[in-house]
């Protein structure tokens, strides 16, 4: 058959993550630090909620929606958290992980030609997701010594008549960046100066470690422009769950509710009865976690002062993103080497964005332990390397 | 730095200072004198190691025994469990509310150590009306570590 294929579909560059994957998964004994969930198990309360409702025999669909008392809870939880209010029937919708929410929403508002705006690094699903709904991806690169915050002036420069909608992907995979309530003042204005809309991804809000997380939604003339997304896969180690949720206003929702239920009909029931769980009775298996991660996160940050391998403080997420621009490699073949001569696996930064290049992006979503034995191995590797350096000048 | 740090050392009391006061993001003089004070106010009361014996060629044995007593005047419960607790062999002593009134955990070599205890020595103290004894027959999950199976991380290697 000729042309069996879509144009566009095969367009789309493959996940640089993925190949890595490839190399990784065919070493039995290497130690990764490549993972982006968490390493705990989802806390049983919540995983006893979902096993009684499958003994209830709670195995139908739920509305396109989701289960409004979900919906409810997620209502009460921004409410709770934002003190911003969303009506539970018209303005909120359960999706399968935060992943869904982007692509519907994505197609839910952007017509042929307008643009995206993207802030890399980041996820690597933005990308795709707006090049399948017809749009133009525009790339705002982020810069450390803005600690991959966006500033107001890169986001004024790359806004033109196009531009329809902007990601805002804070906490930052691969980064850990968070946006502070100063930096998303001054976006604000920018955004409702140009009148666009924005995508919030708020996946990692539960995981900062500076001021608690603020949403763009909090700030003035912000809420009926923005798609709030966020879900239960970080904060409440659910990953497996596939659990996420749109939040917005009412003629995007009802767009991406039309999206959502032919294309999937419903999140999984399970899932939405234990999210419920979560939701009502999680808020301390958060702060234990949260506490875990700070704890690592600090770990990591001193080895690498003492290793003297420069990386900016990262505040959110379950990232840190060191620089490796000293050793004259790209991330790629450092991650590589690494990986061969250390049996270390770490993810190189181009997976997220070109501007990515110089870095690497390291996860702390592994015990204390691990972690040790791993960073050992790369303070090994960076010695090794400077050693090779001063050999050759 | 308080609940962080008691929570940090009732799971690894071996950790080092250093690292602690690293993952806290405080000084390490302060976490010395932190555990100072805590030591001193008592709250931290001593710093142990969990042995699962089942895995060595020790023989040991332990029990709960559910204890019914009559308080005594003035003293309530405390001069009778004081009686007991000084056993070496009583692992813990514990005022329980409900059907009973002391939860006795012991450790011996033997079963019939055990119950050699709880027949000559428990039973025939004055305010002690009744004892049930029940033998551990396996060690699931103690002190909130499981004992029966080891962490096994089976995540995807590398992940988005």
């Amino acid at each position: 058959m000729r042309d069996m294929l879509s144009k566009q579909a095969v367009g789309l560059k493959p996940s640089g993550i993925r190949k890595f994957f490839d190399i990784v998964s065919e070493m039995d004994d290497a130690i990764s630090l490549g993972v982006g969930e968490p390493d705990f198990d989802t806390p049983w309360h919540i995983r006893d909620e979902g096993i009684y409702s499958l003994e209830k025999g709670r195995t139908f669909y739920t509305s396109n929606s989701g289960l409004m008392e979900l919906r409810q809870e997620i209502c009460n939880y921004i409410k709770r958290k934002q003190g911003v209010t969303y009506d539970p029937q018209h303005e909120v919708l359960i999706t399968v992980g935060g992943s869904e929410a982007i692509d519907i929403g994505l197609r839910a508002v952007v017509n042929p030609g307008d643009e995206v705006l993207i802030p890399q690094p980041s996820f690597v699903s933005y990308e795709p997701c707006a090049i399948m709904a017809g749009a133009v991806p525009v790339i705002i690169e982020l810069k450390e010594e803005n600690e991959f915050r966006l500033t107001a002036k890169e986001l004024e420069d790359a806004i033109t008549e196009k531009t329809k909608i902007l990601i805002l992907p804070f906490p930052n995979n691969p980064t850990g960046a968070i946006m502070e309530r100063k930096d998303l003042e001054e976006i604000a204005e920018v955004i409702r100066k140009h009148d666009i809309l924005v995508m919030s991804d708020e996946i990692y809000a539960e995981l900062t470690y500076k001021e608690k997380h603020v949403s763009i939604v909090e700030m003035e003339g912000m809420r009926e422009r923005t798609i709030l997304i966020n879900g239960f896969s970080k904060a409440y180690a659910m990953t497996g769950w596939r659990l996420g949720y749109a939040c917005g206003p009412r003629e995007i929702l009802e767009q991406m509710t039309k999206l959502h239920q032919f294309a999937i009909m419903c999140a999984p029931t399970t899932s939405q009865y234990a999210a419920v769980e979560a939701l009502r009775n999680g808020d301390e298996d958060v702060r234990e976690m949260s506490m875990a991660y700070n704890q690592r996160r600090r770990y990591l940050l001193n080895a690498f002062r003492e290793m003297k391998l420069s990386c900016f403080e990262p505040f959110g997420a379950f990232y840190v993103f060191p620089c490796i621009k000293e050793f004259g490699m790209t991330s790629e073949e450092f991650a590589e080497r690494f990986l061969a001569e250390e049996k270390v696996a770490v993810v190189p930064g181009t997976a997220f964005g070109d501007c990515g290049e110089g870095y690497l992006r390291i996860s702390y979503a592994y015990s204390l332990d691990n972690l040790k034995l791993a960073i050992g191995k790369l303070a090994d590797f960076v010695e090794r390397l400077r050693q090779q350096d001063k050999k050759h000048e | 730095m308080r609940e962080e740090l008691l929570k940090i050392i009732e799971r690894n009391s071996r950790i080092d200072l250093k690292e602690l006061a690293v993952i806290l993001g405080v000084e390490e003089m302060d976490v010395v004198n932190e555990l100072q004070a805590l030591e001193e106010q008592g709250i931290i009361c001593g710093y142990h190691t969990m042995i699962d014996w089942e895995k060595t060629s020790i023989e040991k044995v332990s029990a709960l025994i559910e204890v019914r007593v009559t308080p005594q005047r003035g003293q309530g419960f405390d001069n009778i469990a004081e009686r007991v607790y000084k056993y070496p062999e009583v692992t813990s002593v514990y005022l329980i509310s409900g059907g009973y009134d002391l939860l006795v955990t012991l450790e011996g070599k033997s079963l019939k150590e055990i119950s050699g205890f709880v027949s000559d020595k428990l039973s025939t103290l004055d305010s002690v009306l009744s004892t049930a004894t029940h033998f551990i027959l396996k060690k699931y999950k103690d002190h909130g570590t499981i004992l029966t199976k080891k962490y096994e991380d089976t995540r995807e290697k590398v992940s988005p």
